[in-house]
This record gives C-alpha cells, sequence and structure tokens, in this order.
C-alpha cells in the first residue's frame, strides 16, 4: 500500500503483535504448566516479511514472548542467528512456487542446520510458506522435528484444542488433554 | 570457477532503468564488502552471489542480469541490504529483474497463483463461495463438538466488525480443520472480528511474480472493501 500510495484508513497488524497484547493484558490466559514435566523443547521461524521487513524487533521480542508463555522459558531454545538477522527458511519470494527444487532446498540448508544445532523436538512457524519449507527440508534431509502453527500449541496450553486440529503435533501431543 | 567478467560491450541501462524506480537503491555506493554474500544462503546457487550481482549490474552486464535464474532463487528476504553498511537495495534489484522477464516467462508456479488471486480473490483459484460454505461447516462442527464454542460466531463481511482478518487461502482450501484453534482464541478474547469476501487471502504471488499491476490491483480492491464496505478500522494478517 505503502508502494503503490494507496490511502487507507484501516490500521494493519499482525496477529503476532495482538496475541502479545491480549496475553499482556490477561485477555488470553495461557500458561505452560501442561509442559512443566514434560519438557518439550521449542524453537520458533522469525518469518521475513513479519520480522525483518515489517516490524522488526518488536515482532520478533513479541513472537518470543508468545511462544515462551506457551511452552515455558526453560523449553524455549531460540536459533542462531535470530529476530531481525534471522535466515529466510528458503520457501519465500515464490520460491515454494517458483519450480526451482534443487536450489530451494540447498538454500534451505542453513536453515535446517540451525534447526538441528537447537535439538527442539518443535519448530513453529507463523507463516504458511515458512512452515511449507521447514517442513520439506526436515523431511528431504533426514531431521525429526515437528513443524507446527502457533494457534495449535495455544489452544493445546489452554485445554480447548480439538480431536481433529492435531495434524500437525507429534505423538508425544496427539492425545495430550483429550 | 567462473569466468573472467568481460568489460567490452558495457551497456549500463538495466542499472539506470532500476534506480529510476528505486532512488535510494545505492547501486554506486557498494564497497564490495561482502558482508551480503557472506550472510545469505543463495550464494553460489547459479554460480551467482549478490555481491557479483551489483558488480555486474554496476558494470552494465545487463544481459546476464535479465536471464539470470538466480532472481528466482533469491527469496528477497532482505538479509543482504539489513546488514549492509552502504544500504544498497538488493531485494528490490533482484524485485526488478523479476520484472524484466516477459511475463509469460517467469516461473508457471507464481504466475498461475498471481492470475488466480486476480481472478478469484485468493492464490488457490477457489470461488468465495465455496470459502464461506467451509468456514460455515467448520464453524457449525465446532459449535457442536465442543459445548464450550456454541456461541462462536464465524463471520463473513460483516459489516462494521472491528477487525477484518485475512489468513493463507491454503489454510481453508486444503486443511480447513486448522481454522478452529485460530477461531477459538479469538472467540475467548472476545474479538469482534469478521473475513472480507473480497481479495480474503493473506498471501501475494503478483508481488512475488514482480506483476505491479496485479499486485495494485489486489492491494485496490481490498482497500475499497475494507473501507468502503465493511468499515472495519483494522486489518489483520495472520502471517
Amino acid at each position: 500500500m505503502k508502494k503503490f500510495k494507496i490511502p487507507h484508513k484501516f490500521q494493519f497488524t499482525s496477529i503476532i503483535a495482538l496475541y502479545a497484547q491480549w496475553m499482556r493484558e490477561g485477555k488470553l490466559k495461557v500458561s505452560s504448566d501442561w509442559n512443566k514435566d514434560l519438557k518439550i523443547k521449542f524453537t520458533v521461524q522469525d518469518p521475513c516479511n513479519i520480522v525483518r521487513k515489517t516490524w522488526r524487533q518488536q515482532a520478533a521480542d513479541d513472537l518470543r514472548y508468545v511462544v515462551k508463555t506457551i511452552v515455558g522459558e526453560e523449553n524455549f531454545i531460540d536459533m542462531v542467528p535470530n529476530g531481525i538477522n534471522n535466515y529466510c527458511c528458503g520457501g519465500g519470494g515464490g520460491a515454494l512456487q517458483a519450480g526451482y527444487t534443487e536450489q530451494r532446498r540447498a538454500y534451505g540448508k542453513i536453515k535446517f542446520d540451525q534447526i538441528m544445532a537447537t535439538g527442539a523436538q518443535y519448530v513453529l512457524a507463523p507463516c504458511h510458506n515458512c512452515h511449507a519449507q521447514i517442513h520439506d527440508i526436515g523431511h528431504h534431509y533426514g531431521g525429526h522435528y515437528q513443524v507446527s502453527h502457533i494457534w495449535t500449541l495455544m489452544c493445546l496450553a489452554m485445554g480447548i484444542l480439538g480431536e481433529n486440529e492435531r495434524t500437525y503435533l507429534a505423538e508425544d501431543l496427539k492425545e495430550f488433554g483429550l | 570457477m567462473a569466468p573472467p567478467i568481460e568489460l567490452n560491450e558495457m551497456e549500463p541501462e538495466f542499472k539506470e532503468m532500476v534506480k529510476e524506480r528505486v532512488p535510494n537503491a545505492n547501486f554506486d555506493l557498494c564497497l564490495t564488502c561482502g558482508t551480503c554474500t557472506a550472510g545469505c544462503p543463495a550464494s553460489e546457487l547459479f554460480d551467482m552471489d549478490p555481491r557479483k550481482l551489483v558488480r555486474m549490474l554496476v558494470l552494465g552486464l545487463d544481459e546476464e542480469i535479465r536471464k539470470t535464474e538466480w532472481a528466482w532463487v533469491c527469496t528477497m528476504c532482505g538479509r543482504c541490504s539489513n546488514a549492509c553498511p552502504m544500504k544498497v537495495d538488493i531485494p528490490k534489484l533482484v524485485f526488478n529483474m523479476r520484472g524484466s522477464w516477459p511475463r509469460d516467462k517467469r516461473p508457471k508456479g507464481i504466475l498461475g497463483s498471481c492470475d488466480k488471486h486476480i481472478k478469484t480473490g485468493n492464490a488457490m483459484g477457489v470461488p468465495t463461495d465455496d470459502f464461506i460454505w467451509t468456514v460455515e461447516d467448520v464453524a457449525e462442527e465446532i459449535r457442536n463438538a465442543q459445548p464450550q464454542f456454541k456461541d462462536m460466531q464465524v463471520t463473513v463481511d460483516r459489516k462494521g466488525a472491528y477487525m477484518a482478518i485475512n489468513q493463507n487461502s491454503r489454510e481453508p482450501v486444503t486443511e480447513p480443520d486448522e481454522l478452529g484453534p485460530l477461531w477459538k482464541i479469538l472467540h475467548t478474547v472476545g474479538v469482534d472480528w469478521t473475513y472480507p469476501s473480497v481479495m480474503w487471502a493473506g498471501e501475494n504471488y503478483c508481488l512475488f511474480l514482480a506483476d505491479d499491476e496485479g499486485w495494485r490491483y489486489i492491494l485496490e480492491e481490498f482497500v475499497d472493501h475494507i473501507d468502503n464496505t465493511l468499515k472495519c478500522p483494522m486489518v489483520v494478517n495472520t502471517e
């Protein structure tokens, strides 16, 4: 909208910023108690368009605040580097649809190595492109991590995740809380 | 090893064209330090990297710039320009390289998604009625299955809602059950929200295709619908 100078009356924000705001305001009561004994480890991808290219460090901070609240600070392992310096997953810019599969996977090797170095069992990917690419490189390079949406874990933590909403949970959480 | 750069037949027209469109691109300020290249996951793919690309641009190797397929494996992630001490805008260069390809020669997957988006409002090409049907069907299922959500409202085009939400069209189309968790969160918080029916999808392949006209059309239709029909003061993208 800025690029084309299209005037608009509405404000524009991301769901991550709102999650963080609602949690801080107490409107969204999420606890990490569910993971206190399970100690399942999580990491998170910084989507380029949300973090580096739009809301910068604020988005990276909000993202971590949200994820840590859901899974517990001690169960969150950040990638290195992270935030505005994180690497692109390699699925962005239309790469998943561009047809250059071999190059896309070579690009994603850095992301794969970053994830493996965290040792996390779950990667939370708040962007559909990142989600698909991180899943694909995990499969391709033989990683055993699970890629999930933030809303899945948030609902799991609040005890409201339905039985049919668990496609992106591994066996360890498929039945949890049902 | 890459062949040496031939300085003969230099035509620095491409650089001038991009500079006209991106006045702050700073191509001539490049120090050739290579910070961009060191931190770029696409370095070496198709025997190309960001520093080399900027050198080629400055040297006027227009033909090579126009034809390298690297334009489509760089994701325009912005890590190079973020780290660049001179703020050389490499992603916008790549965007303009993509735009210099004849439209029908650009990758079919991106082209198809862009065309579908212009026509149907989403990159999957799903008719709006199907989207609405899916949303209502999944919502009804949740209301029946989980009594604590029996009052959960999910609407499309509800005028005057505070928030309009758009999300990736793959979610309603290929994994409709993934819609539920977000709705439950919104319901729990008590958010006054709706889905727009016009350009309802959050993705934008016309941007990736470097189709300015298509990109602008999608945005204009969306802004008009939100501002003038729904009058929502807040727009939220889920990605």
